[in-house]
């Protein structure tokens, strides 16, 4: 299984960590995973803020690097929800059809299409997961609480096995962070107060790491932490995974 | 159509932040309700067969609305009621004069009206003399205070019991600091029932029209509707024609839907029937287009005309649980104001699709399943080409496209982005950037992931080894 690699833009400049974690925990778990070198952005920063018409280069780029793979693999569900979404090509529009159904997020990856149910690793400490807004409802990696529906929880899932790690119960377990793309900037005021917000809830649950399946969201929640000297630190869910010693 | 200036979605909820008390405060009502909302709807095993049915019958009316307002008309004239039409804002406000200048009346008393909102027929009665009371008690207070309603459902959500107490001190000569809710929704009461026995002409909204029926239903928890109706000799009922719904049959789902989802409560405390008008009484029906022919149009756009006006989006939306109903600067709020609005001035509005996170929460609690944040997705899309975006954010996404387009400038870029962030660090944080303005930048690593790659991936290691 020839597994290509996509790592968003950020994670690449800022998170290396994450992106090394998602490589290795692939390998771990047999796959043949590479990294498209000539790989920039899924193109999500200018579409959400309306300019989908301006993300023409960042497709046909996207394409190009990820053509011929049987999945693509990412540790962002916001970014492979946009791919799934809105990757089109009027040259070759198949292609893009054909990739936009072999897109995963990584959590979703590792359940769905490897059938692992439970990872082994070593995290012994008190963890809050922030569910990320698209890929809850959008992916629907984990059930929403305006449904009426029965819970389940892909990445949560995946956590269980995880030896030491207590994964604490949130009073709002799907809220939204407030990171939202530009929207932290365009709209900074709200985005940091649901970002303070957010953090509340998991301090209220004396948690020592945030978690989630979305590095964007855990870097708009860092910068607020890290503003308010708070010993809660964030981590990618990649790099749980990956804990288990070689 | 009017581009008077407004003040734009972000800069509003900045000045609604500043007061973190208030904003926790409003923060916490809404979700408590949205709280009760779940609870209640997940009492019901059918919930989302019910959200679906409903969104179904829905889309019928919307493929068929020239057939059901024409039946309506017939059968509501047939039970001897007097049916108007509006085209716009204008019109609607000209008829409810018309008919108060026939019975020469100068006094109205009103039930919560979102449509009378969206008209601003309150400022155009006043300039033409005509005394207007709204009856709900949320709608009472705001208008005391000369404020829109911030919310559809809750009216006076912005508003503390303190800042209540000094309205109705102010203008009903209640006890100062006095702040017991029973006194003061008594001191409302008696302040109504005046108002209720003395009235010629009450107006109501509508919330379902039956076109199998002619008859319309006006749902409330305070019973102000009716009284209002009730004691005067004139019932005038505006309603947008999307409040349409084919057969009678079908209002059971709807009414179950419509209050749990705005209150979790089972059903409101009064669904109240109007079929015929009482001997010697009128009952007008105005049914009003205001730019939803439009809204029809916009294949996008069309599904936001099955808005049953819960307010659900808006309690479980976590912008505008922080930001308050009075940011978004419309007469509905929250996410279904921010896709309604557009469609009635986009010049005015075009803020209003960016005031999201596209969280897509509000989709989901939609009892008549109306895709919300795509709408807001595709609003942005529209509001961008048709040129309502400033400047300098274009050129700052087609920059942004150029770089992410092209692998060497990107590499190049991103590289000498961090380099700047280590060790220029004044450039980046500053006041410039909002980001830095409550949070600290990522750190900088000394190499990217694809830098990493390079040097430790199996194929570079097979290599080494080579």
């Amino acid at each position: 299984m020839k597994i290509g690699l996509f790592i968003p833009c950020y994670v690449d400049q800022f998170y290396p960590k994450v992106g090394i974690a998602t490589y290795e925990l692939l390998q771990k778990l047999g796959c043949e995973v590479h990294f498209p070198m000539g790989q920039t952005c899924c193109g999500q920063p200018m579409a959400n803020s309306g300019y989908q018409y301006l993300t023409k280069g960042c497709d046909a780029n996207f394409i190009a690097n990820f053509a011929g793979f049987d999945y693509i693999v990412c540790p962002s569900g916001s970014c492979v929800l946009h791919v799934k979404e809105h990757l089109h090509d009027e040259k070759q529009e198949e292609v893009a059809a054909e990739m936009r159904k072999k897109v995963f997020e990584l959590t979703e990856f590792i359940t769905d299409i490897l059938k692992v149910d439970t990872i082994e690793g070593n995290f012994p400490y008190r963890v809050g997961m922030h569910v990320s807004c698209h890929g809850q409802r959008g992916l629907k990696l984990s059930q929403m609480t305006e449904l009426n529906a029965p819970f389940f929880s892909k990445p949560e899932q995946l956590l269980h096995n995880i030896k030491g790690l207590d994964l604490v119960s949130l009073s709002r377990k799907d809220e939204c962070c407030g990171f939202g793309g530009t929207f932290c900037v365009t709209e900074e005021a709200v985005s940091v107060k649901m970002g303070q917000d957010r953090i509340k809830d998991h301090e209220n649950h004396h948690v020592d790491y945030i978690t989630g399946g979305d590095m964007s969201c855990l870097m708009h929640l860092e910068g607020i932490l890290k503003r308010q000297k708070s010993p809660i630190k964030t981590i990618h869910i990649a790099e749980i995974l990956n804990s288990l010693e070689n | 159509m009017s581009s008077e200036k407004v003040i734009p979605h972000s800069e509003a909820a900045t000045r609604f932040n500043k007061d973190v008390e208030r904003v926790n405060w409003h923060d916490e009502t809404l979700w408590f309700v949205r709280e009760k909302r779940d609870k209640s709807a997940h009492q019901i095993p059918d919930w989302e067969l019910l959200r679906e049915t409903a969104s179904q019958i829905k889309n019928n009316v919307l493929s068929n609305i020239h057939d059901y307002l024409i039946e309506f008309e017939a059968n509501a004239q047939k039970n001897g009621i007097i049916v108007h039409w509006a085209a716009d804002a204008k019109e609607h406000n000209e008829i409810v004069h018309s008919i108060m200048a026939k019975h020469d009346v100068k006094q109205m008393v009103k039930s919560k009206s979102m449509l009378t909102e969206e008209c601003h027929l309150n400022d155009y009665l006043a300039e033409k003399g005509i005394e207007v009371i709204d009856s709900d008690l949320g709608e009472y207070i705001v208008q005391l205070r000369k404020e829109p309603p911030s919310h559809i459902v809750l009216p006076a959500i912005h508003l503390k019991k303190e800042d209540v107490s000094e309205t109705f001190h102010e203008h009903l000569g209640t006890q100062k600091g006095n702040i017991d809710p029973q006194y003061l929704t008594e001191s409302a009461r008696l302040s109504l029932r005046n108002t209720f026995l003395t009235r010629k002409v009450a107006l109501t909204g509508v919330n379902f029209a039956i076109a199998e029926t002619g008859e319309i239903v006006v749902c409330t928890n305070e019973g102000n509707a009716d009284m209002g109706a009730h004691l005067a000799d004139v019932h005038i009922a505006c309603m947008g024609f999307e409040k349409l719904i084919p057969q009678r049959k079908h209002l059971g789902i709807f009414l179950r839907l419509l209050a749990r989802s705005a209150t979790g409560q089972p059903i409101t405390t009064f669904s109240s029937h109007f079929k015929k008008p009482r001997d010697g009484k009128e009952i007008h029906i105005v049914i009003v287009d205001n730019g939803r022919s439009t809204q029809l149009g916009r294949e996008d756009f069309r599904n936001s005309l099955k808005c049953i006006r819960c307010g659900a989006c808006m309690n479980t939306c976590p912008v505008y649980r922080r930001s308050g109903g009075h940011s978004y600067h419309n007469a509905v709020a929250g996410p279904i104001g921010s896709i309604l609005a557009p469609n009635l001035d986009m010049s005015k509005n075009a803020d209003l699709p960016f005031a999201s996170t596209l969280c897509g929460s509000c989709t989901n609690v939609c009892p008549v399943k109306i895709d919300i944040h795509d709408q807001l997705y595709k609003w942005r899309q529209v509001l961008v080409k048709e040129g309502h975006t400033p400047k300098a954010k274009t050129v700052a996404m087609k920059t942004m496209a150029t770089v992410l387009a092209n692998p060497t400038i990107f590499n190049i870029a991103g590289k000498s982005g961090r380099f700047v962030m280590k060790n220029i660090p004044g450039l980046v944080n500053n006041k410039m950037n909002k980001w830095y303005d409550q949070r600290e930048m990522p750190e900088v690593p000394e190499e990217s992931f694809r830098e990493w790659y390079k040097k430790n991936s199996r194929e570079a290691k097979a290599k080494d080894n080579e």
